[in-house]
C-alpha cells in the first residue's frame, strides 16, 4: 500500500524519528483519492503537504488517525474546493486528536467545512473556509467547527459566508480563538455550550451577528461558563439575517455586535465595537420554549468592562426579536441591553439571584446610553406597567477577572509552540 | 460451551481424516495490522465466485437492516475455532470474541437472474480492536480488492417494485466506517449484532437457537419470550409506531444516540430511547443548518411536511440528507413509513 502511495505521490522518509513521513498531494485527476489515502495512511507524527493549486474534491475527507499534520502553502494558495461535491455531509471530518491544520482553505462544501468532533487537541492555523458564492442560506452551517472536543486552538483563521457561524466550537472545553476573521456569516464567531474559552484580537465584520455566547438545552454538555471576550473588533455586522428557518441562530438581530444568551461567567474587555445596526451587545435568556430541568435560560455573572463602544443602533433591524427591544425601549437601544429576564420568582421577590447579577463599568460609551434592562417580564405580562430601565443598578457587581485560558495541543501547551 | 467449540474443532479434525481437506480461515491474515490485498487470501469464501462461504462461517440476518440504495446484503459472521462464543446481552452488541469477522456482501440482481457483487465488508475483531476494510468486486466477480480509501461506482439498482433506478454508489473508505462505528469514547465496535436484531423467526425456528447452536452466541435465558426484539419495520402486521422506530433505529440510531456520533444533536432515535424531546418530537434543531428546511422541530406530531426528520429522510442533497453516508437514493418506502408515523402521532 505504501508503494501504492509512492507511486502517485512521493513520500520522503523522516529524517528524524519525530518528524515523521511526508505525503506530498498535488492537484490533478487522482488527488482526491490520494489525498484521501494519505489521510488514512498517515500515522502520528507524519505530515500531508498539499502543495499549491486547487483541489477538485468530490467526496467528504476524513482523518482518524492522531497527531496528524496537514498543511498547504497558504490559504489563498492550497485550495480544496467542493464546489462538485457529491458525497459528504462536510469537507473534512477529523475524529482523532492532535491534528494539526495549517495554510489551506476549504472552499464550497455542501454541508459544514471542516468539523473536528470528539477529540482531544485541534489546531488550526491561518486556514479559510469559505462559501465564495458571499451570504446564502444554501451554503453549509459551520466553517471551523470544532464539537465536543478538548484543547481547541483557532489561530490567524477565516471563515467567511457560512448559514450558521463562521467558526463555531461547540460542547467543548479549553478553547482559545485569536486572530480570526469571520466576514458575511449569520454569526461570524460563536462559542456555544462550552466551558473556558479565550476569544481574543479577532475581527468580525460584515456578519449578522459579531460574536455570540450560546447555550442550548437538552444537549449532552451544557451550563456554559467561563469565557473571556477580550481585544476584539465586532464592527458594522450589518448583513441580513440569511439562517434557514428553524435554526436557532435566525433569532439573531441584523447588526448586532455581540450576543451573550444562558451562559453564566462571561467577561468582555478590551473589545472595541461600533457601527452595529441594531445593538452593540445584547444579554438574552434563551427564548424558546425547553423541557430539559438541567438547563438554566438565564444568563448570569455577564462582566463587561474596559470595552470602547462606538456609535451603534442606527438602523435597527425590524424582525420580532429585534423589534420587541427596540419598543421595549422605546427609543436609541442602549450600547449593552439586557433582557431582564429571570426566574418568576426572583423577578417578582428580590429581581436577579443573588450571586448573578452582572457588572459592567469602565467602558467608553461613544454614542448611546450605556446600559439598558429591557423588562421584557413586565413588557409581555403587564404591557401598561412596563418600563425599560437606563439604570446600572442591576450590572453593578464586582467580579475578579477571570483566569486566562491555556490550551495544549500533543502534549504541549499551544504557546510553548510554533505553528 | 467451551464443548460446541470443541465439537467444531472435532468436525474439522474428522473432516480432514474423512474427505478432502477443507480450505480454512487464514487467521494469520486476521490478525495481521495490514490486511492482504485480495479478498480470496482470507479464506473467507470457499469459492469465490460462487461466493460460498467457508464451512466455519455461519450466515444471519438482521430484522431491520440500514438501507443502502436497494442494495441485498449478505452476512455472516466467522468466529475461530479456538474462541469462545459471545456471551447473551440483552443490550448493546454482542461482545464477539477477538479473531471474529463480521462479513457482509453488497449485491444487485444482474439483470440475468444472477447477482452482481459490489463490496464486501469485513469488520476484523483484533487484539487492538475491531477493524473495518472494504473490498471492492472485480467485474469478473472471481475476487474482491481492498480499497482503503473507498470506490464511486455507478449502478443500477432495482426496487421492490421491480422498478430500476440509477445509484451514485459509494464504497466508503475506512475512516468513513469508523464515523458510524466510533463511538464517542473512541472505540470502534460493530453495529448490527444485537441480540434484539437477530432474535427473528427464520425457516426451521428462531435465528438465535441456530447461533447458538453453532457456538456463535452462548446460552440463552431459559424464557425466550424474555428476549428483547425489534421487529422488522418492512412487517406490516406490527404496529405502525413500532415499525417506525425500527426504522429509525436501524437508518438512524447508530449514530443518533448517547454517546454515538451524532449525540451532538440531542437527537436520539435508538430504540431504547423513550423520552419525547429526544425522539425528536417537538425538539428544535442545534446545528441543522440549511438540513433544517427552514422548519422547527424535528417531528411535529401529525405534520410530516413540517417535520424536519422527514425532510432529511427524501432529500439526496448531501448538506441536507440524513443518513449522511451510504445512500444516493431516497428509500421511498421508508419515506412513506416515516410520513405515515408522524401523521398518526397528530391523531
Amino acid at each position: 500500500m505504501i508503494r501504492h502511495i509512492a507511486a502517485a505521490a512521493v513520500i520522503l522518509w523522516g529524517q528524524t524519528a519525530l518528524a515523521g513521513n511526508e505525503f506530498h498531494i498535488f492537484p490533478g485527476e487522482s488527488a482526491e483519492e490520494q489525498l484521501q489515502e494519505a489521510l488514512i495512511l498517515a500515522e502520528p507524527g507524519d505530515t500531508i503537504i498539499l502543495a499549491d493549486g486547487v483541489y477538485d474534491i468530490r467526496n467528504g475527507l476524513s482523518l482518524d488517525n492522531p497527531d496528524v499534520t496537514i498543511v498547504g502553502q497558504g490559504m489563498d494558495r492550497s485550495i480544496l474546493s467542493f464546489k462538485n461535491q457529491s458525497g459528504g455531509a462536510e469537507g473534512l471530518l477529523i475524529t482523532a486528536g492532535g491534528a494539526i491544520l495549517k495554510d489551506f482553505a476549504v472552499e464550497d462544501t455542501r454541508g459544514d467545512a471542516i468539523k473536528i468532533k470528539g477529540v482531544d487537541g485541534i489546531a488550526i492555523v491561518r486556514v479559510r473556509a469559505e462559501w465564495t458564492n458571499g451570504p446564502d442560506e444554501n451554503n453549509g452551517a459551520y466553517g471551523l467547527y470544532p464539537v465536543q472536543t478538548r484543547n481547541v486552538y483557532i489561530d490567524g483563521s477565516v471563515a467567511i459566508g457560512a448559514s450558521d457561524a463562521g467558526i463555531y466550537v461547540g460542547q467543548s472545553e479549553n478553547i482559545i480563538v485569536r486572530n480570526s476573521r469571520g466576514e458575511y456569516n449569520v454569526a461570524g464567531l460563536e462559542i456555544e455550550n462550552s466551558y473556558y474559552a479565550d476569544v481574543n484580537a479577532n475581527e468580525l465584520t460584515n456578519n449578522t451577528g459579531g460574536i455570540l455566547i450560546f447555550d442550548l438545552p437538552n444537549l449532552p454538555q451544557q451550563g456554559g461558563h467561563h469565557v473571556r471576550v477580550f481585544d476584539n473588533k465586532s464592527y458594522a455586522n450589518n448583513t441580513d439575517n440569511f439562517a434557514p428557518q428553524g435554526n436557532i441562530v435566525g433569532l439573531v438581530p441584523r447588526g448586532t455586535g455581540m450576543l451573550i444568551m444562558a451562559n453564566s461567567d462571561v467577561e468582555v474587555f478590551g473589545n472595541d465595537m461600533r457601527d452595529n445596526d441594531t445593538v452593540n451587545v445584547a444579554i438574552m435568556s434563551y427564548v424558546e420554549g425547553f423541557e430539559d430541568e438541567n438547563y438554566n435560560p438565564t444568563p448570569r455573572r455577564i462582566h463587561i468592562h474596559n470595552n470602547v463602544f462606538g456609535a451603534s443602533g442606527g438602523n435597527p433591524d425590524t424582525s420580532e426579536f429585534a423589534a420587541i427591544i427596540t419598543n421595549a425601549f422605546g427609543g436609541p437601544l442602549p450600547n449593552i441591553v439586557w433582557d431582564g429576564v429571570m426566574p418568576l420568582a426572583n423577578f417578582f421577590l428580590w429581581g436577579i439571584e443573588d450571586g448573578g447579577r452582572h457588572s459592567i463599568h469602565d467602558n467608553v460609551y461613544e454614542a448611546n446610553p450605556p446600559f439598558g434592562n429591557a423588562n421584557l417580564i413586565t413588557y409581555f405580562a403587564a404591557r401598561w406597567l412596563h418600563k425599560a430601565s437606563l439604570s446600572m443598578k442591576d450590572a453593578s457587581e464586582t467580579y475578579p477577572s477571570l483566569a486566562p485560558v491555556s490550551v495544549t495541543i500533543r502534549g504541549v501547551d499551544v504557546d510553548a509552540q510554533t505553528f | 460451551m467451551l464443548m460446541l467449540r470443541r465439537s467444531k474443532a472435532l468436525a474439522a479434525a474428522l473432516a480432514l481424516i474423512a474427505g478432502p481437506v477443507a480450505a480454512e480461515v487464514n487467521d494469520a491474515a486476521l490478525a495481521a495490522p495490514r490486511p492482504p490485498a485480495n479478498l480470496s487470501e482470507i479464506g473467507l469464501f470457499d469459492d469465490m465466485a460462487a461466493m460460498t462461504p467457508n464451512a466455519a462461517a455461519v450466515p444471519y440476518t438482521i430484522s431491520s437492516p440500514l438501507f443502502t440504495d436497494y442494495a441485498l446484503k449478505f452476512r455472516f459472521v466467522y468466529v475461530p475455532a479456538y474462541a469462545e462464543p459471545a456471551a447473551y446481552q440483552g443490550e448493546d452488541v454482542l461482545d464477539l470474541p477477538v479473531g471474529s469477522v463480521l462479513v457482509k456482501t453488497f449485491a444487485y440482481p444482474d439483470g440475468a437472474g444472477g447477482l452482481h457483487r459490489v463490496e464486501t465488508r469485513l469488520l476484523i475483531h483484533q487484539e487492538a480492536g475491531w477493524k473495518a476494510w472494504p473490498y471492492v468486486w472485480k467485474d469478473t466477480q472471481d475476487e474482491a480488492v481492498l480499497k482503503v480509501a473507498g470506490k464511486d461506482l455507478a449502478l443500477t439498482a432495482t426496487r421492490p417494485d421491480g422498478s430500476t433506478v440509477d445509484v451514485a454508489y459509494h464504497v466508503p473508505n475506512v475512516n468513513q466506517c469508523k464515523g458510524c462505528h466510533v463511538r464517542t469514547d473512541g472505540e470502534f465496535r460493530p453495529i448490527g449484532p444485537k441480540i434484539r436484531n437477530l432474535n427473528l423467526t427464520e425457516d426451521g425456528g428462531n435465528q438465535l437457537d441456530r447461533l447458538v447452536a453453532a457456538g456463535i452466541i452462548a446460552e440463552l435465558p431459559a424464557d425466550h419470550g424474555a428476549i428483547p426484539a425489534t421487529p422488522a419495520y418492512s412487517d406490516e402486521t406490527v404496529a405502525l409506531e413500532d415499525r417506525a422506530r425500527a426504522y429509525l433505529d436501524a437508518n438512524c440510531g447508530h449514530c443518533h444516540a448517547p454517546g454515538r456520533p451524532a449525540d451532538t444533536s440531542g437527537l436520539y432515535l435508538n430504540w431504547e430511547e423513550d423520552r419525547e424531546i429526544h425522539r425528536g418530537i417537538m425538539k428544535p434543531p442545534v446545528a441543522a443548518g440549511r438540513g433544517s428546511g427552514g422548519f422547527a422541530y424535528d417531528i411535529v406530531p401529525g405534520d410530516p411536511d413540517h417535520s424536519i426528520l422527514l425532510y432529511r429522510l427524501d432529500s439526496t442533497d448531501p448538506g441536507i440528507m440524513m443518513p449522511e453516508l451510504g445512500r444516493s437514493t431516497i428509500d421511498e418506502a421508508g419515506v412513506a413509513l416515516i410520513r405515515a408515523y408522524i401523521e398518526a402521532l397528530g391523531s
